[in-house]
């Protein structure tokens, strides 16, 4: 009785797994695939991975993610760090307060941060290329005449990063605040009683502290920037592209193995980097327990 | 003649519109040890950390040799503090602990010109790893220098954050019970060392701590402080001889206090009895709190007794037996070396320098009586320190009814 409901329960966990991992071994196996199929094996080969990467859209769009993902890291990071020891100094119910705030765009669905985000844009710039097609500035500087023209904005990569940079920003938040949570609040009166101002005690003394939050909210933001889809789709315009974009459009021209290959190697960036980040946790802890005893 | 370094003059400190400290007033001499002794939840910390430059004072003025420094933040100031809870920096090693201080230089004024300037002094390499090993050897840490905070044990680290604050050479050094966390033993090996380094530094001390013994035996000059209020600054002399009020005297030492009236000059009327004592300046017939130290008492057989009672319970202290005697219903605590059993009735003797007259004041009646007492009472302090959120519940369970 018991040992059947034991295997029951186990061949319940492989259907699961088999559900949830299944689509992406197939797709795996087959952007090895020699020939154009995705149904027949027709044996191993590189083929696809190195269409790839002689494919000038797939690499153009490669290089856009990275250097998306990358700048609204780096800004996202400093940006969320800086909050986050500002929520610290807080007071304890403004600070529960402002970190509902920070967590209820996490939970949203991003298809409506997508869309709000791109409402916004369209709404500012609307009203920008408006005065700049309507009014001209011209003055008189030295006695030559200058003529002023407001350039006018789109959407493009301006935009998708300020979007990346918005919606990376909690993360960092909230895998830095537990970090100066844990932290000794003497420690920053400490640095300061032995000659430190407060901003030479946040880089010897908070930074040191909170860092493995900072790395680890960095890695957060990074992964969620490269596998952002639908924010991106709606903010970045017509001109730039990333990744998870062109797939998406390859997809909708034709089925090609193409796309398995691209997706794989996605996947398995993105993976690298949540067990990096997991890794190292799982690290930090266990020397959090022995500074402990 | 002793100079002045620190002042404190009418602080008060509220936080959220609750009263912590009420108008002190106070002054630090130079080369000082002075001890700030008080309960749980006194307002001994704060104190700390507005002579530190921490925390503003709500209003009153904090003055270095005469200059006001309430807007001067902690960085230029020049005190250091030994933390209540140590605050080492644990990403950084024994060496690197002790030489942060160093490292960071101090921002001098000096005159450049004729025309003031604020220079950064910066201590050369070999100077600064001099100091530190100097300094670690002082705390008996040598040999220490590579080990991580983590990897210490509560009194090595105690002694690292004591050469972390003495390495800069600060006029002033602030302790916030630095000795709390350690054993018996440890406690006292680390008061006469601290007590040595204080006089071979020459350094101001003040000192923060709720032990009374370790205040009587280490000061030059103990503040008693309650709520907030300083109840009584003298030597430690002073304030066990001579306590200001009921508080005072059963915060130092076991005293049992009684109420008493003042007949005239030398002459105190207790328990329908008139005795001498060395008190005056009171006035005639004044209500007052009579103070009678448990080691004090004479224990005679009962016919020759000024006053007679009878054993409730003894308990060997080891030097000593604390005896409970009840005189009429009023439970006293004596300390003696000879063995009274239970039931036996003696009597006692009070000879005039037993005995110690005070004013009464708002504690009058809530100490020094020894109805309720149990064998805990010592350990009372001890649970309270452990446990600094539960400041000040269960302070003086042991006396009150
Ligand atoms: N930052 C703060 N905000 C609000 N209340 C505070 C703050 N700091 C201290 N207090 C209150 O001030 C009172 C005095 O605190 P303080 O830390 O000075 O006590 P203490 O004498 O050092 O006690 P202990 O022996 O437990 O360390 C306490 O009632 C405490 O709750
Ligand atoms: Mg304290």
């Amino acid at each position: 009785m018991k040992k059947q409901r034991r295997t029951g329960s186990r061949v319940f966990m492989a259907l699961v797994f088999l559900f949830l991992y299944a689509p992406i071994f197939l797709m795996i196996i087959f952007s090895f695939n020699a020939g154009n199929s995705s149904v027949v094996w027709q044996g191993f080969s590189l083929h696809w991975y190195e269409e790839l990467f002689q494919d000038r859209t797939i690499m153009r769009s490669f290089y856009t993610t990275i250097l998306v993902s990358l700048l609204a890291t780096v800004i996202a990071t400093i940006a969320g760090t800086f909050a986050a020891v500002g929520f610290y100094s807080m007071r304890r119910r403004t600070r529960s307060a402002l970190m509902t705030v920070n967590n209820i765009p996490m939970t949203n669905a991003d298809i409506v941060t997508g869309v709000s985000l791109c409402l916004l844009f369209v709404t500012v710039f609307g009203g920008w290329n408006y005065l700049a097609e309507n009014y001209r500035f011209t003055f008189n500087w030295l006695g030559t005449l200058y003529r002023l023209t407001l350039p006018k904005l789109s959407l493009g990569f301006g935009t998708m990063l300020i979007a990346h940079i918005t919606f990376n920003i909690p993360y960092v938040i909230l895998s830095v605040g537990p970090k100066l949570r844990q932290m000794d609040r003497n420690l920053v009166d400490a640095a300061q009683d032995l000659g430190c101002t407060w901003m030479q005690a946040f880089f010897k003394v908070i930074l040191p502290e909170i860092k493995p939050g900072i790395i680890s909210g960095a890695l957060i933001a990074f992964t969620m920037s490269v596998d952002d889809f639908v924010i991106s789709y709606f903010t970045a315009g017509s001109s730039v592209s990333t990744l998870a974009m062109e797939i998406y459009s390859m997809a909708r021209r034709r089925i090609s193995p193409e796309i398995n290959a691209i997706s794989s190697l996605l996947f398995v960036v993105v993976i690298l980097l949540l067990t990096a980040n997991n890794i190292r946790e799982a690290r930090a802890e266990k020397a959090l327990a022995k500074r402990r005893y | 003649m002793s100079k002045e370094l620190i002042r404190l003059v009418n602080c008060s400190m509220a936080f959220d519109g609750e009263l912590v400290l009420d108008n002190m007033n106070l002054y630090f001499n130079d080369s000082e040890f002075l001890t700030l002794l008080g309960p749980s939840g006194c307002g001994k910390t704060t104190t700390l950390r507005i002579i530190g430059g921490f925390i503003t004072p709500t209003s009153g003025e904090v003055l270095f040799d005469g200059v006001r420094m309430n807007d001067i933040p902690p960085h230029l100031r020049q005190v250091n503090t030994v933390f209540q809870r140590y605050a080492l920096f644990p990403h950084l090693n024994v060496f690197e602990n002790v030489a942060f201080g160093l490292r960071i230089g101090r921002t001098e004024e000096k005159e450049v010109n004729g025309k003031k300037k604020k220079v950064k002094v910066r201590i050369p390499q070999e100077e600064i790893r001099q100091r530190v090993l100097e300094m670690l050897e002082v705390v008996s840490l040598k040999g220490f220098e590579n080990r991580r905070i983590n990897e210490l044990s509560g009194g090595q680290q105690q002694r690292v954050a004591i050469a972390r604050a003495l390495v800069n050479r600060p006029k002033v050094l602030l302790l916030d019970e630095p000795l709390g966390a350690l054993d018996l033993r440890l406690r006292k090996d680390m008061q006469s060392e601290l007590k040595r380094i204080q006089q071979q530094m020459g350094i101001t001390f003040i000192y923060v701590t709720h032990d009374q013994e370790e205040a009587l035996a280490m000061s030059d000059t103990i503040v008693v402080m309650d709520q907030g209020r300083i109840q009584q600054i003298g030597t430690p002399e002073d304030i066990y001889n001579e306590p200001k009020n009921a508080f005072v005297a059963d915060f130092i030492g076991e005293s049992n206090i009684l109420d008493g009236i003042m007949h005239e000059d030398y002459v105190v009327e207790f328990f329908n009895r008139k005795f001498k004592c060395l008190d005056k300046g009171f006035a005639p017939m004044e209500p007052v709190d009579v103070v009678i130290r448990p080691e004090d008492i004479d224990i005679v057989p009962k016919e020759q007794g000024q006053l007679r009672g009878t054993v409730t319970s003894v308990t060997f202290k080891g030097v000593h037996y604390d005896t409970i005697v009840d005189f009429k219903g009023f439970k006293w605590l004596i300390q003696t070396t000879d063995y009274h059993p239970v039931g036996e009735t003696i009597g006692i003797i009070l000879n005039p320098d037993d005995i110690h007259i005070m004013h009464k004041s708002q504690y009058s009646g809530m100490f020094g009586d020894y109805s309720s007492y149990s064998e805990e009472y010592e350990e009372m302090d001890d649970v309270t320190m452990l446990d600094e959120e539960e400041e000040g519940s269960s302070r003086e369970d042991g006396h009150e009814e």
